[in-house]
């Protein structure tokens, strides 16, 4: 945990972990009995699923989900479809599980035999789930279309260095990726952003942005401001205004699916252990969280805070059985004693929200709007949608509010009331 | 699903981290910052003015811990609010003060001026300066220094310097030695005359980041300013500059008083406004009012004014105007 600075007047100074050249081999994580594959689509429910308990699927195998819509998922293994339950998930989204119990892989032959035929349209058909997050799929199928891609070889958060470890190991399939990102995309303007304080520095021709990596300058929107010099509007994702970003994890991938002509299955997630210290873990989208941490003698005990992303910005768990997923970049285990409580004290003005919010927001007024669920006019007059979401607020909060909390609810209720007025006006 | 199902774990939203900054340390710390110069106070004045502080402190915890009571709210006595209320009270005060002068005031700073308000931030003014207003517009001659401290006698010019320069003119102040005034020799409140101890604890705080820079550094620099214009305006007739850095309240206001989080500002501008337009009005006060010193009202004065300048703040990157 990075402390408030001696000197308090200054910023606190959040490097963005260096991942240094004698890190421990990667882990693999052994295939478990079985996994769990999310449908990250709400819409999709179990019962409208064109699957059932008992059917085969082979590892790489494209699933059609239902007959109505072109939703699919990879499957990541081999085995007999177990169960299909529903979890709720962060802001009360609820999505399908559908669990497998794994056997022997069994390649499916799908994909290989559509790299045959040249030119097609692989990434809808086969890419919507590439390792990485954001989801692949989301580079296509904007209006106004995406016309310059960020390649991030830095993580978002700290303590997670999945995209740095990609960026150093796997540097020639990430620049070979970029070529057929290029290509399948036809968008010319690709940008890689990466650290500075990388110990090997690439020219060979390419676009490389070194970052200083602080934390929230690695942030997308942070990226678009800084980097491109352009603002997202309020509201508005990066991808509104044609810049999509795509890890270096997904591009090494890419690579990967064209040389092998199998779909990726694996995903390499940073562990961080209780004491802060960081292993690279290599596991099959799906694994379920204990099976990992299990594996890497991890023991999690009751009282203890188990987070799917970094310290700022993951989402905490509430149960080992949740699987990873393509966008699971790090899992964090905190111990008990290291949990900060939040408190319900009020905001008594020290401004310190003000000064570490990378965008500006008066953040001392938004919070006393937001708790007292005035919500329209948070967005209207004290800038709540132009947000970043990078949770400094929270972080050096005296009061410890729960600012990030807040926002991410009075964001969340907006566009829900926002929603239900549309509709009504349709009807 | 599995054999995890034992295990509890504990969820809540990021981030989840913090920097473990807390409203406690930060009230510790302003109480630390305070010592030298209360200890300064208690030093010169002896065991009445320990009694002041001591009394101001507990009363004010008193109240306080009877109000989370009255109002079934948890105890907030432990978070420091109400006992660094106490001690600022008290280094305002005269060490002769009688003990139920310092029972009321701390009621006023604490239920009046904090409380109903709904105790740690709902306040629009400083509590300290509202129960020392108060205090002063009730009971004019006990806190008045020259009554009160007139059985002390310490060698040098026992005449609170800036009522003699109300009342004698600018001559009268020439008489005091800036060193002196410097290093305590003045008559004033038990922790509000030893400017260096004042100064230490107040780069202490600024460098620590409890109070902001500038609001302290802007308030001094309007005093000195206007004061530096008054001068020019009618040489002879105006003190030195520095001879109203280093009286009354003015130190003290600088560093504990006007940078209270609730009443002020926390916008960069409106932060250098807040604190010169109190330097201004202190200025004012002293030189044309009715009053010797005006660092209590003037800082109340730009409380008020505190809301409507927090408006001046930069657009939100993002923002579509």
């Amino acid at each position: 945990m990075i402390r408030r600075p001696f000197f308090g007047f200054l910023k606190p100074k959040l490097k963005v972990l260096q991942i240094d050249k004698e890190l421990q081999a990667i882990q693999d994580i052994p295939l478990p009995p079985r996994i769990s594959l999310i449908v990250k689509n709400p819409r999709i429910r179990p019962e409208n699923l064109d699957l059932s308990i008992g059917d085969d699927v082979k590892t790489g195998q494209k699933i059609i989900l239902t007959a109505r819509s072109d939703d699919y998922l990879i499957s990541t293994a081999t085995g007999t479809i177990a169960e299909i339950s529903e979890i709720t998930s962060y802001l009360g989204q609820t999505f399908t599980v559908i669990s497998i119990d794994t056997r022997d892989d069994e390649e499916d032959e799908e994909f290989s035999e559509s790299m045959q035929i040249p030119h097609n349209n692989t990434v809808r058909d086969f890419f919507n789930q590439l390792p990485g997050a954001p989801a692949f799929s989301s580079l296509l199928g904007f209006d106004p279309p995406i016309n310059k891609i960020v390649v991030t070889g830095v993580d978002r958060d700290l303590l997670v260095a999945t995209n740095q470890y990609v960026f150093n190991k796997e540097f020639d399939e990430v620049v070979n990726g970029i070529d057929i990102l290029k290509d399948i995309t036809s968008i010319g303007q690709i940008k890689i952003i990466a650290s500075s304080d990388i110990t090997h520095k690439h020219e060979n021709g390419l676009d490389i942005v070194y970052l200083d990596p602080r934390y929230p300058d690695t942030l997308p929107k942070m990226i678009v401001t800084n980097v491109f010099k352009e603002t997202v509007p309020q509201g508005k994702t990066p991808e509104d205004i044609g810049i999509g970003f795509v890890t270096a994890e997904t591009v090494s991938c890419l690579t990967k699916a064209y040389r092998e002509k199998r779909i990726p299955t694996d995903k390499i997630v940073t562990v961080i252990r209780q004491n802060g210290s960081i292993l690279i873990a290599k596991a099959r989208i799906g694994t379920h969280v204990g099976h990992i941490l299990d594996t890497l003698g991890i023991t999690v005990n009751t009282g203890d805070r188990v987070v799917l992303g970094g310290p700022m910005t993951g989402h905490a768990i509430h149960s080992l059985d949740i699987p990873i997923s393509y966008g699971t970049d790090s899992i964090m285990v905190q111990k008990a004693e290291d949990i900060v409580p939040s408190s319900d004290t009020y905001c008594f003005n020290c401004g310190e929200c003000i000064r570490i919010c990378p965008v500006k927001i008066p953040v001392n007024m938004l919070i006393r709007l937001l708790e007292n669920g005035f919500y329209e006019e948070a967005a209207d007059q004290y800038d709540l949608l132009c947000c970043v979401e990078c949770g400094l607020c929270s972080y050096v909060c005296m009061a410890h509010i729960p600012v990030f909390h807040y926002i991410m609810l009075g964001k969340h209720e907006l566009a829900k009331t926002h929603n239900s007025s549309e509709e009504t006006n349709v009807r | 699903m599995s054999d995890n199902q034992q295990l509890l774990l504990v969820s809540s939203h990021a981030p989840f981290w913090h920097n473990m900054s807390s409203l406690t340390a930060k009230n510790y710390n302003i109480m630390l910052a305070a010592l030298p110069a209360a200890l300064f106070g208690v030093w010169q004045y002896g065991m009445p003015a320990l009694g002041v502080i001591s009394l101001s402190i507990s009363c004010s915890m008193l109240w306080e811990l009877l109000m989370n009571l009255i109002m079934k709210r948890d105890v907030s006595i432990g978070d420091g609010s109400a006992a660094l209320i106490g001690l600022l009270l008290s280094m305002l005060l005269p060490a002769i003060t009688p003990w139920w002068v310092v029972v009321v005031g701390t009621f006023v700073a604490i239920v009046v001026g904090k409380q109903i308000y709904g105790g740690v931030g709902g306040n629009p003014f400083n509590p300290v300066l509202v129960a020392f207003a108060i205090l002063t517009l009730s009971w004019k001659g006990i806190l008045d220094f020259d009554t009160a401290l007139v059985n002390y006698d310490f060698g040098y010019c026992m005449i609170f310097p800036l009522g003699a320069l109300k009342h004698f003119g600018a001559e009268a102040a020439s008489n005091y030695d800036i060193h002196a005034l410097f290093m305590g020799h003045q008559t004033g409140g038990i922790g509000s005359v030893f400017g260096l101890g004042l100064i230490i604890g107040g780069v202490y705080l600024m460098l620590r980041g409890y109070i902001r820079w500038e609001i302290s550094l802007s308030y001094l620099l309007a005093v000195y300013l206007t004061e530096t214009l008054f001068c020019l305006s009618a040489p002879g007739k105006y003190a030195d500059p520095m001879f109203h850095i280093l009286t009354g309240y003015t130190l003290i206001g600088a560093f504990f008083l006007a940078t209270e989080d609730s009443s002020s500002p926390v916008n960069f501008i409106p932060m250098l406004l807040y604190g010169a337009g109190a330097g201004l009005l202190t200025i004012l006060i002293r030189n044309i009012g009715a009053y010797a010193d005006g660092t209590v009202l003037a800082i109340l004065i730009m409380s008020v004014a505190n809301p409507l300048m927090d408006k001046i703040r930069p657009a939100a990157i993002g923002r579509e105007i």
